[in-house]
């Protein structure tokens, strides 16, 4: 066990460390999602006033796209180098570089929330801090139930071909429940008076798909990454 | 506790992809203490028996046992006794020299990892180097360092392929002696390479490719580029008598 | 294979043969009249295509922890039928929905969890076709993962639409209409199995083909 989060310590501490030198997918992915918002809010706020829950559901849109977007890239850079290969050679156990990857991604994704969410806050007059609590938990849960299938399949498309569009293909339709969980939870909060219950519901699902997700990503990573 | 193994034996190993077979029944067989050069044109399988020799491909058919074990049942404990080195060479270009070798080391779970960094890098004569990054070095830079990184856990059987590309005659020839060097240590070291004059004294077995098949290689004397080129012409012209 | 072809052959053809009559001596439904009939075509369907979600991810799993040939072909013709039944079940539903209701679509939980089904479906099989070599496996992951989702995409759906409430796809079924049901369940559950074994008998010769190409290499 103490291997296991070595191993998958190692690895994300590798990862953070190469991205930080050029911080390049850091700078555009963030940039992106920023993007996205303005794009959205052009096209659902009207004479001022967004329709009602555009805020939740503008949020999680931009964080699939940019997780989309970040976990390509990232994956793009491991097939660059082949050093993915490198990873599967060591004698450690599969899963944990699948959890190293995974934090890596987790990593990413929070510094993109943590520009999203006070965008949000200010764009759509939302109530961010109203239940910060709970905000924190609904994105922390949605993240990893995102990223744990999300970080699988990327590895997987590494070696196979239209990699770019088969990545969404794939991992939208898995993770629909994710995005309604998520949207629906944060705009319980977002409500003139927050609907802490409605959120508690909807962050308990979200509990049980991290739980059976990861468990599966966890399961299937070697025999997937291996011929 | 400690894993290891003597002999590396192919049986029969065969793969395919889909229509296509690389590899056509490969047996051979290398003991501690040997470099076995696998020789042959593009596409004769080398790369795929490599693969399949570091764990990384499972063979369709056939089995390779190092010692008593195979790779299924060995598992883990077998990847820390391979070493590869691939066409391209597993290092971070964003890293130092020194954090690549390191994240390696830490990843195979090694003791003492400054230590052996150290050492890795006074072996690859980059120790004046080692806080630069990898993106900025020469392609012999680089290589020296990917075989360092590969030797850094000390493998019973390293595999590498094509490693003399791009190598100036210095940093050739210094590879020839850290190859024999391992090799006197016990290593069992399988060289793919195209370069038949740089082998030339180096190896102590001969494995041609054609095709996915083993050919057979005259141990008459003469030079390494003559026995290549008449085990070539040999099934060559067996191929074109036809199917018996 | 002949052995078994035959007799699934005849019971499918008699089944649908006589369903179209089963269904028109059912008694009519009360508020619907005609149209509700649709339900007996829309309903085996949507059975059928959780069903063939459930084998196509069950056939996954073997093959990704066996390593089983056989059970890819399986999971390969279970795909491509949830795809053909729930195209069935997405046609027939709007169909029925656009007469019964007046509109073509309104987000009702089991259409839409139907839908999300299907597209989870369509990926895998576009990921068998345009993957490229070994995406097998990663089709056989979709499946795997498509076929966990179910629960959380029906619960997701279901409680999505709870803050807009309308009328329920499912209705009470009269005695008589019961029977009518089952028979269209079994002519249905007729056709899967026969179109399943074709299509899995289909794969297993392909198969056989490119081991012959192996073999006449040699």
């Amino acid at each position: 066990m103490r291997q296991f989060l070595r191993v998958a310590w190692v690895v994300m501490r590798k990862d953070l460390t190469v991205e930080m030198r050029s911080r390049e997918i850091v700078y555009t992915t963030v940039f992106f999602a920023a993007s996205c918002v303005l794009v959205f809010a052009f096209a659902l706020v009207r004479e001022g006033r967004p329709l009602e829950d555009a805020a939740a559901g503008i949020l999680w849109i931009s964080i699939a796209f940019a997780g989309t977007l970040g976990l390509g890239r990232t994956f793009e850079r491991e097939r660059h180098t082949e050093t993915l290969r490198a990873l599967m050679l060591a004698p450690s156990d599969r899963p944990a570089i699948y959890v190293g990857k995974l934090l890596g991604i987790l990593a990413l994704m929070a510094i993109v929330e943590a520009v999203l969410v006070p965008m949000i806050g200010l764009l759509f007059h939302a109530p961010v801090l109203a239940r910060p609590l709970w905000l924190v938990a609904l994105l922390g849960l949605g993240t990893l139930g995102f990223a744990s299938v999300g970080t699988l399949f990327a590895a997987m498309l590494v070696r196979a071909r239209s990699r770019d569009v088969l990545l969404p293909v794939l991992l939208y339709p898995i993770t629909i429940p994710v995005i309604i969980a998520g949207v629906r939870g944060t705009a319980a909060l977002f409500q003139a008076t927050p609907d802490e219950p409605m959120a508690r519901f909807w962050a308990a699902l979200l509990v049980f798909f991290d739980v059976v997700f990861v468990t599966l990503s966890l399961w299937t990573f070697e025999p997937l990454m291996t011929e | 506790m400690a894993f290891d193994f003597e002999r590396l034996v192919v049986e029969d190993v065969s793969r395919h992809f889909g229509r296509r077979r690389a590899l056509n029944r490969v047996s051979l067989t290398c003991g501690a203490g040997t470099i076995l050069g696998l020789l042959g044109p593009n596409g004769a399988g080398k790369s795929t028996l490599l693969a399949i020799l570091s764990t990384l491909l499972a063979p369709t058919s056939g089995r390779v046992r190092y010692g008593e074990h195979e790779a299924r049942t060995a598992g883990a404990r077998l990847r820390a006794r391979l070493g590869l080195l691939g066409h391209d060479l597993y290092l971070y270009p964003e890293l130092t020299a020194r954090e690549n070798l390191t994240f390696f080391a830490r990843l195979y779970g090694l003791d003492r990892p400054h230590e052996r960094v150290e050492r890795a890098l006074a072996h690859a004569s980059l120790s004046d180097r080692g806080a630069d990054q990898v993106s900025g070095f020469s392609r012999g830079m680089r290589q020296r360092l990917a075989l360092e990184r590969a030797l850094l856990h000390g493998p019973r059987l390293l595999l590498l392929d094509e490693p003399f590309t791009g190598l100036d005659d210095a940093s050739g020839h210094a590879l020839l002696a850290r190859l024999r060097g391992l090799r006197d240590e016990g290593a069992i070291i399988i060289v793919a390479t195209h370069d038949l004059d740089l082998a030339e004294g180096l190896l102590d077995q001969v494995a041609v490719l054609r095709e996915g098949r083993l050919l057979s290689v005259p141990s008459s004397s003469g030079s390494l580029r003559e026995r290549y080129r008449e085990t070539v012409a040999a099934a060559q012209a067996a191929q074109d008598r036809g199917p018996r | 294979m002949a052995r078994v072809f035959l007799p699934l052959v005849l019971v499918a053809m008699a089944l649908f043969a006589a369903a179209p009559l089963v269904v028109a001596n059912a008694p009519p439904e009360q508020t619907m009249g005609l149209v509700q009939k649709i339900f007996y075509y829309h309903v085996p369907s949507a059975m059928l295509m959780f069903v063939s979600a459930f084998v196509c991810g069950i056939a996954s799993a073997v093959f990704l922890f066996r390593r089983s040939a056989a059970a890819d072909r399986v999971a390969l013709a279970a795909g491509e039928l949830v795809v053909l039944f729930g195209a069935i079940v997405l046609v027939t539903g709007p169909l029925w929905a656009r007469k019964a209701w007046g509109v073509w679509w309104e987000w009702d939980a089991r259409l839409t969890s139907s839908l999300l089904l299907w597209m989870i479906f369509l990926a895998y099989l576009l990921v068998r076709r345009f993957g490229g070599p070994g995406s097998e496996k990663l089709a056989g992951a979709m499946a795997l993962f498509g076929m966990a989702n179910v629960p959380f995409v029906y619960v997701s759906v279901n409680y999505w639409r709870t803050l807009h409430p309308k009328t329920s796809v499912v209705m009470t079924l009269a005695p008589g209409m019961r029977a009518a049901f089952w028979f269209c369940v079994a002519a249905f559950a007729a056709l899967y199995v026969l179109l399943l074994t074709l299509r899995k008998r289909l794969e297993d010769r392909q198969a056989e083909v490119e081991q012959l190409y192996l073999a006449a290499e040699d």
